[in-house]
């Protein structure tokens, strides 16, 4: 390992056992936090009784759905609205603001327009998420060099064609930004959903658990949501390298 | 002949606005055709009610709170994002062991950590505020850090050729390296500390408009709830059009 | 006015080998009907502005025809139209006036089949390592798996990449990257390879070889060879013959015959009828580099001899 990834490590473990000293020692009160140690113990518990696959699997199911979606459509979109340079200019502000409207609010027309199932919930997350891997992928393809889309005419390439194997493999290093961040943006849209109007899922059992003042179970769902997607982030990072493995020095 | 095409090109584009603005009017209005009143507000009545509503007194406290929520959490996401960012960008070490870690925050759904802001904070502005730095903060940081990672050490090594002191380095080779890049960050970060201040208002908060929101999806007032997305996207688009203005300026520039 | 190669004998290469003719003619950029390979009639291309002033006159009009198997070089100063001029032979782009024939058949739209093209970038593709960059082109026409593998192999070693064979571009010199590239063109057998400064990133020995290469590669596939270089020398000694560009808009103020013998190499340069041809190309180019940088006609022009 590197020196960086040790002391990389090393930081992780410390701010954790700090952390833990501070809740133990009362500097952070019980009542606020649990300790770190807690939130494990609490999350064994939660899958010992199975409530913690029960209430977790609706929400990853339908982020994967909803990450899986919005990735091929994103692409897609992004790729289309690169050859509309005149669209693409006008979508430019809406592009950027995107973000910064809290559009699950508009959960219940999607429930009027998908009905009272999961397809609400995904939609949200497909729509929050897309528009990261549209810019992502406008941004990439921005960047590949001219004189590989010249190649591509060289060998008499249709447009299907250039894309699959010119465009995709060389936007693939600024797509992954993208495709991290529609991870991030389809978990906030689902749970969010989730939090407001949704009967089962992660979201509903943390806004349950706290206004029951059940901080135990509480913490441990918060604890295992951060965990999952910490880890599918790193499995994205693990794929990410193995798609660039000795493309660059 | 410049003056004209350029001219040309400006009313070309006004035009194409123009044609998404009535783009996005007709779909909303079709939308709601399909749907009804139970879904979405036409764009007449929203248009109509938030005329109606803006001025009102019932609505401006409202505003007031989101604005001097967002605008706090903006000063703090701006300030301890850039000073983080220039930190790790320019001890490069840290920022190597930082960048991961900052990654891996980016991209945690923050939304999830509400209850433990609330239970941190309290109802109340220090929790919204809190909210939207924690979103708006670490984007900044990775931009600016970023940033000056992307200096170009023969601009630097000129510099000293040039035997400017760290002074003019900083002013006349430095800045203008970094600036465009860090105002990417800043606009970036301007959405989402936005996010982050409506999310904290809708689940932390009795006041702003995230709170009126969220009001409004418990009561199922959907003239209410359209009408304040309505606001919120248009405030939102028109601040980022004049940001990706500036942002796209400097970048030519350099 | 028809211009044949002439083959020199056997014996007669390196050092000593002569052109038939020791004083270099001039020779118009066309030939005889019954050898055309490629022609460029009343060619021009006009770039819109980017901020709506005046269009940007980059080349034209440009007379040009190519024989079969012929070695044409061009060199011009800087920002005459050079990539310009490959692109619209190539059919990557349209001309805003004239016809490009390429095998009897006009150019439009499209790169015609026949046709390679090595480019002044490096435009080998990243995410492929060098073995699959070269087979590239072979896989996507179906070539079967045993024949793909003996063609690359092939170039691979003649390009001297065999060693590299599994190692991705990045991992590559940038002059081994280029020969990446000219291999991936070659392996595909092209009856006219254009090449655009592809030797532009290397230090003067390694191009000096390269060219050497080059003309084996020539002799041995037998193709029309378009050379584009900043190079006087280099296209002196590799070309049949040599188009010398004015500054933009480009168009040929001359086309010098060199007249080697088939079998020449780099050794050529030694011979005392290679410098007056480098002297006299270089005497035309001098005037049009020096437009093209801009000065006025007395500030560098006027104080040499
Ligand atoms: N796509 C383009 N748009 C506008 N001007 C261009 C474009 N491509 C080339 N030019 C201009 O045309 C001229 C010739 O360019 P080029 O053919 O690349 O020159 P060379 O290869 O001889 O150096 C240059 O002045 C260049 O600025
Ligand atoms: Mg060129």
């Amino acid at each position: 390992m590197t020196r960086a990834g040790s002391v990389r490590i090393l930081v992780a473990a410390g701010l954790l056992l700090s952390l833990e000293i501070c809740c133990r020692s009362g500097i952070i009160n019980m009542t606020t936090m649990i300790p770190p140690s807690e939130m494990l113990g609490a999350i064994a518990d939660l899958a010992r009784s199975g409530r913690l696959l029960k209430e977790s699997l609706p929400t990853f199911r339908n982020v994967t759905i909803a990450f899986v979606l919005a990735v091929g459509l994103g692409v897609i979109g992004g790729t289309v609205l690169h050859s509309l340079p005149r669209v693409r200019r006008v979508l430019d502000p809406l592009l950027a603001s995107y973000y910064a409207v809290p559009f699950f609010a508009l959960y219940p027309l999607f429930v009027v327009i998908f009905g009272l199932n999961d397809w609400p919930l995904i939609m949200i997350g497909i729509v929050f998420a897309g528009v990261a891997v549209v810019v992502s992928t406008l941004n990439g393809i921005d960047r590949v060099p001219p004189v590989l889309l010249k190649v591509a005419r060289i060998y008499r390439m249709s447009r299907t064609a250039k894309v699959r194997l010119v465009i995709l493999p060389a936007i693939a290093l600024p797509l992954f930004t993208g495709i991290k961040l529609a991870l991030a943006y389809s978990f906030i849209g689902i749970l969010a959903g989730e939090f407001i109007l949704a009967s089962a899922g992660i979201g509903h059992a943390i806004a349950f658990a706290y206004d029951a003042f059940d901080n135990r179970t509480m913490y441990g769902l918060i604890a295992f949501t951060l965990i999952l997607v910490t880890l599918m982030n790193m499995g994205l990072q693990a794929c990410e390298r193995l798609l660039l493995k000795g493309r660059s020095r | 002949m410049t003056q004209s095409t350029a001219a040309v090109g400006k009313s070309r584009r006004l035009q194409d606005f123009a044609l998404l603005v009535a783009c996005i009017l007709a779909a909303w209005q079709a939308l709601y055709m399909i749907v009804g009143d139970v879904a979405i507000t036409s764009p007449v009545t929203t248009l109509g009610y938030a005329i109606e509503l803006l001025p009102s007194s019932d609505f401006r406290p409202h505003l007031a709170a989101s604005l001097t929520a967002f605008g706090n959490a903006l000063l703090i996401s701006y300030a301890g994002g850039v000073l983080l960012g220039l930190t790790l960008g320019f001890h490069r070490f840290s920022g190597e062991v930082a960048e991961p870690m900052l990654g891996a925050l980016y991209s945690l759904p923050k939304i999830a950590l509400y209850p433990i802001i609330l239970q941190i904070f309290g109802l109340g502005l220090s929790a919204k505020v809190a909210f939207g730095a924690l979103h708006g903060v670490i984007p900044v940081a990775l931009f600016s850090m970023n940033a000056v990672r992307g200096i170009n050490p023969m601009h630097l090594r000129t510099a000293r050729v040039l035997r400017l002191s760290s002074i003019e380095t900083v002013r006349t080779i430095v800045a203008p390296a970094i600036i465009p890049e860090i105002v990417t960050g800043l606009r970036v970060g301007f959405s989402l500390t936005l996010l982050g201040v409506l999310i904290g208002e809708m689940f932390a908060s009795q006041h702003g408009m995230g709170f009126l929101l969220i009001n409004a999806i418990n009561l199922h007032d959907v003239k209410m709830i359209t009408t304040l997305i309505f606001v919120l996207f248009l405030f939102a688009t028109v601040t980022s059009a004049i940001l990706l203005a500036i942002d796209r300026r400097l970048h030519v520039r350099v | 006015m028809t211009l044949v190669r002439e083959q020199g004998s056997p014996g007669s290469s390196g050092p000593s080998a002569r052109p038939r003719e020791l004083a270099p003619r001039s020779g118009p950029a066309t030939v005889g009907a019954s050898k055309l390979h490629a022609q460029l009639t009343g060619v021009t291309k006009l770039f819109p502005a980017p901020s709506g002033e005046n269009p940007v006159h980059a080349l034209g009009p440009i007379d040009m025809a190519v024989e079969r198997g012929e070695f044409f070089a061009i060199v011009g100063p800087s920002g005459c139209g050079k990539s310009t001029l490959l692109d619209i032979l190539a059919g990557l782009a349209a001309p805003t006036d004239g016809t490009v024939v390429f095998e009897n058949k006009p150019i439009s739209g499209a790169v015609p089949p026949g046709i390679g093209v090595v480019f002044q970038e490096d435009a080998s593709f990243p995410w492929l390592t060098v073995w699959d960059n070269v087979a590239f082109g072979l896989r996507r026409a179906g070539l079967e798996r045993g024949e793909t593998t003996k063609r690359v192999e092939h170039w691979l070693r003649f390009m001297g990449l065999a060693d590299f064979a599994r190692a991705h571009p990045a991992h590559l010199s940038g002059g081994m990257r280029q020969r990446v590239c000219i291999a991936r063109t070659l392996v595909l057998e092209p009856r006219m390879i254009l090449l655009d400064e592809p030797f532009g990133a290397l230090d003067q020995q390694t191009r000096l070889l390269m060219g050497d290469e080059l003309l084996r590669l020539w002799r041995a596939t037998g193709a029309t060879v378009v050379l584009i270089t900043h190079a006087i020398d280099e296209a002196c000694m590799l070309a049949d013959r040599v188009g010398v560009m004015t500054a933009r808009p480009g168009r040929f103020a001359d086309v010098a015959v060199t007249r080697w013998p088939g079998d020449r190499d780099s050794r050529i340069v030694s011979d005392p009828s290679f410098g007056q041809l480098t002297g006299r190309v270089w005497s035309i180019l001098r005037d049009e580099s020096i437009k093209a940088i801009g000065h006025a006609e007395g500030d560098i022009g006027g104080r040499s001899p």
